[in-house]
């Protein structure tokens, strides 16, 4: 039965959620209160979901394309770019607040988002380039376009329609909470009702094999990257929003490596072939917690970097066939020389 | 002479001379010794970790902690320069320790338990960057007369122009890069283990041992370029050098090195790094364009030089089949 409990895929990151919840609940017995103040609810927990929404949609593109073998970079230049034009368009129009023209910004920020995510997966999986390298390039030159698109500038923008995705509320819960769980819930029933999700990871473990199978590899692994342009643009709309600016030097800044560090943290091995989106989902909540838990406690924020370090190193060991072997079995005969499995980098 | 390997260093160096050309007919005064060892000057730091990457990416790994080593070395060296009073004499080879043991504990972690050098070095970039908070959140100002000297005192030539000594000490970095790279066993080892890992280990190399060597070798040229970077800027700052893991590599990438380890040059790093110094003197010298245009041209330079490897890449036949 323990077997069965800690064989359980979540086990281990929800073990390690409710440890940091616990924590805080020790450290500050006020945590878990939610008071309601002007018909909404406030309170870290709410906080949380709140300010981990953009972290938890990035990670769920971060996800799949990790499952097809790949890695994005691009991620926080992209949340920089779709905030950008967003706010662009919004400030050049006449009349801020008319729908029109907010609808025409997000349209304009996730097309843009879509079309540069088909530019990743073009370099993949046309071009054959290694995906860290691939999605590098637009990690350089995204930071440049993005502060092309605002001048250089901080735009600011005065729009409450647009404010709404951010910092909105609806039934009593922020409006970035309902975004994020649509993403969610329709990248599951997409991925795991049809036969999508099984092709991404197929790919990942062995995309010449999937191909002579029959499987397109290449429109797959194309269709991972421009999903994660697109989570990654919504991102981008929600933290604009959020503080109604584009900041095209700062927004989204390391938000590819909390991505990254979430999706692994939630399961999924960097290697590719299997993805976890529920995993992902509770890791980047653990890193949110963390942050938050580093805010209360009084430690300077910065120092959240180290903790972060100390949790990657930790969650790659356990990942590592290699050091669960030795822990296991600490007189295993050394292996031949030639037995030596050898790591494709990434 | 048009020999494959060598073809995307002589683009690089025709790129170099083509770019350095269009800047002399455009601007006045841009055509000068100065302007060139300005190059050297304003990117010496940058020369010195990007020799150290590309041994990583030769091997056919990737370092991305060495901005953050290069911000944790100049934090550590202000710490402990003008709080606790050390001599620089101490100082100095305490930081390039330092810098080289982190580099070893990366690499022996990415060699004993097989964790892609990515997510180990990703995970390194964070805990340097972290450490530097943790001595302190503020600039800490260098004052000290030993450091002010070294970053102040000019090495004059007799038409005028001037170098400063951090140039040398990166000049003597390429060379004896240069020199372990083609004519030490630990050079031959590194093109070993990027050509194929399997085979090196095969042949009998010590792959362990030589990995563990390279990111020691990569965290020691990281914080050779932090002390470089301290006499640049008289400073320690938790905030310096963000995104210097980027420019690195990219000169790596520009000066030929192909990323899947095996095949690329020193020298061609070295001219990876003037190719964009040349783009930032011409942004500087044109005025009107922002320094933004700096980060988009690497990017186009990037793209360009990735999908001339890959056209190499498919003729060497050494690509990933899809």
């Amino acid at each position: 039965m323990w077997k069965r409990i800690t064989g359980y895929h979540l086990f281990w990151p929800l073990v390690a959620l409710a440890a940091l919840l616990l924590f805080n609940l020790v450290y500050n017995p006020g945590f878990f209160a939610i008071r309601i103040q002007s018909g909404h609810l406030y309170g870290s927990l709410i906080d949380i979901l709140n300010y981990g929404s953009p972290l938890m949609l990035v990670a769920i593109g971060m996800t799949l394309v990790i499952a097809t073998g790949g890695i994005d970079l691009s991620v926080g230049s992209l949340v920089a770019i779709s905030g950008a034009i967003a706010c662009l368009t919004i400030s050049r129009a006449a009349d801020q607040n008319s729908l029109g023209v907010v609808i025409t910004a997000i349209a304009l920020a996730l097309g843009l988002s879509l079309l540069l995510g088909l530019w990743n997966g073009m370099l993949v999986a046309g071009a054959g380039i290694q995906p860290i390298v691939a999605t590098l390039i637009l990690m350089v030159a995204g930071r440049g376009i993005a502060q092309l698109i605002t001048s250089g500038q901080i735009i600011t923008i005065n729009s409450s329609t647009y404010k709404y995705i951010g910092a909105g509320w609806l039934l009593m819960l922020p409006f970035s909470v309902f975004i994020v769980a649509a993403v969610w819930i329709v990248t599951a029933l997409i991925m795991r009702r049809t036969a999508l999700g099984l092709f991404m990871e197929s790919v990942g473990s062995n995309p010449t094999a999937s191909r002579l199978a029959g499987i397109r590899s290449r429109a797959v692994i194309v269709t991972a990257y421009m999903f994660c342009g697109l989570c990654a643009g919504i991102a981008g709309l929600l933290i604009s929003s959020n503080v109604s600016s584009a900041d095209g030097n700062n927004a989204g800044l390391w938000l590819e490596l909390d991505a990254i560090l979430a999706v692994v943290i939630g399961g999924t091995a960097l290697t590719g072939g299997r993805f976890r989106l529920s995993g992902t989902i509770i890791g980047a909540l653990i890193i949110q917690t963390m942050t938050t838990t580093i805010y209360t406690i009084g430690v300077p924020p910065e120092v959240n970097l180290v903790v972060k370090a100390i949790v990657v190193f930790a969650v790659c060991l356990i990942q590592s066939e290699r050091f669960r072997a030795r822990l296991t079995r600490r007189r295993k005969p050394r292996p031949v020389a030639a037995d030596q499995e050898v790591v494709r980098h990434v | 002479m048009f020999k494959k390997p060598y073809f995307p260093v002589l683009v690089t160096v025709g790129l170099f001379v083509l770019a350095f050309a269009v800047g002399s007919v455009r601007y006045t005064g841009f055509f000068s010794t100065q302007v060139l060892l300005n190059l050297l000057i304003d990117n010496a730091f940058l020369l010195i970790v990007a020799v150290g990457m590309t041994f990583v990416i030769l091997s056919g790994g990737i370092d991305l902690s060495v901005g953050s080593v290069v911000a944790l070395t100049t934090m550590m060296s202000a710490a402990l320069v003008e709080q606790a009073d050390w001599p620089p004499y101490i100082v100095i080879p305490l930081v390039l320790l330092a810098g080289t043991a982190f580099g070893s504990m990366m690499g022996a972690i990415i060699h004993f338990f097989r964790i892609q050098p990515f997510i180990v070095t990703l995970a390194g970039m964070f805990l340097a960057r972290g450490l530097c908070y943790v001595i302190s959140i503020d600039t800490i100002t260098i004052t000290d007369p030993f450091y002010r000297k070294m970053a102040l005192s000019k090495i004059r030539f007799p038409d005028g122009s001037f170098i400063s000594i951090s140039v040398v000490i990166a000049l003597i970095v390429v060379l004896l890069a240069v020199y372990m790279a083609h004519y030490t066993r630990f050079g031959r080892n590194t093109y070993a283990i990027g050509g194929n890992e399997q085979s090196a280990i095969l042949m009998g190399l010590p792959v362990g041992r030589t990995k563990i060597m390279i990111y020691a070798f990569s965290g020691f040229c990281s914080a050779l370029g932090g002390v470089v970077f301290t006499f640049y800027m008289l400073s320690g700052y938790g905030l310096h050098a963000v995104g210097l893991e980027l420019d690195a590599i990219a000169a790596v990438v520009i000066g030929g090195t192909l990323l899947t380890g095996g095949v690329g040059y020193v020298a061609g790093t070295f001219v990876g790094v003037m190719i964009q110094g040349v783009i930032q003197t011409i942004i500087t010298f044109e005025g009107t364009l922002s320094s933004w245009w700096t980060k988009i041209v690497i990017g186009i330079l990037l793209f360009a030089f990735i999908i001339l490897q890959r056209i190499f890449n498919v003729s060497l036949s050494k690509g990933r089949a899809l």
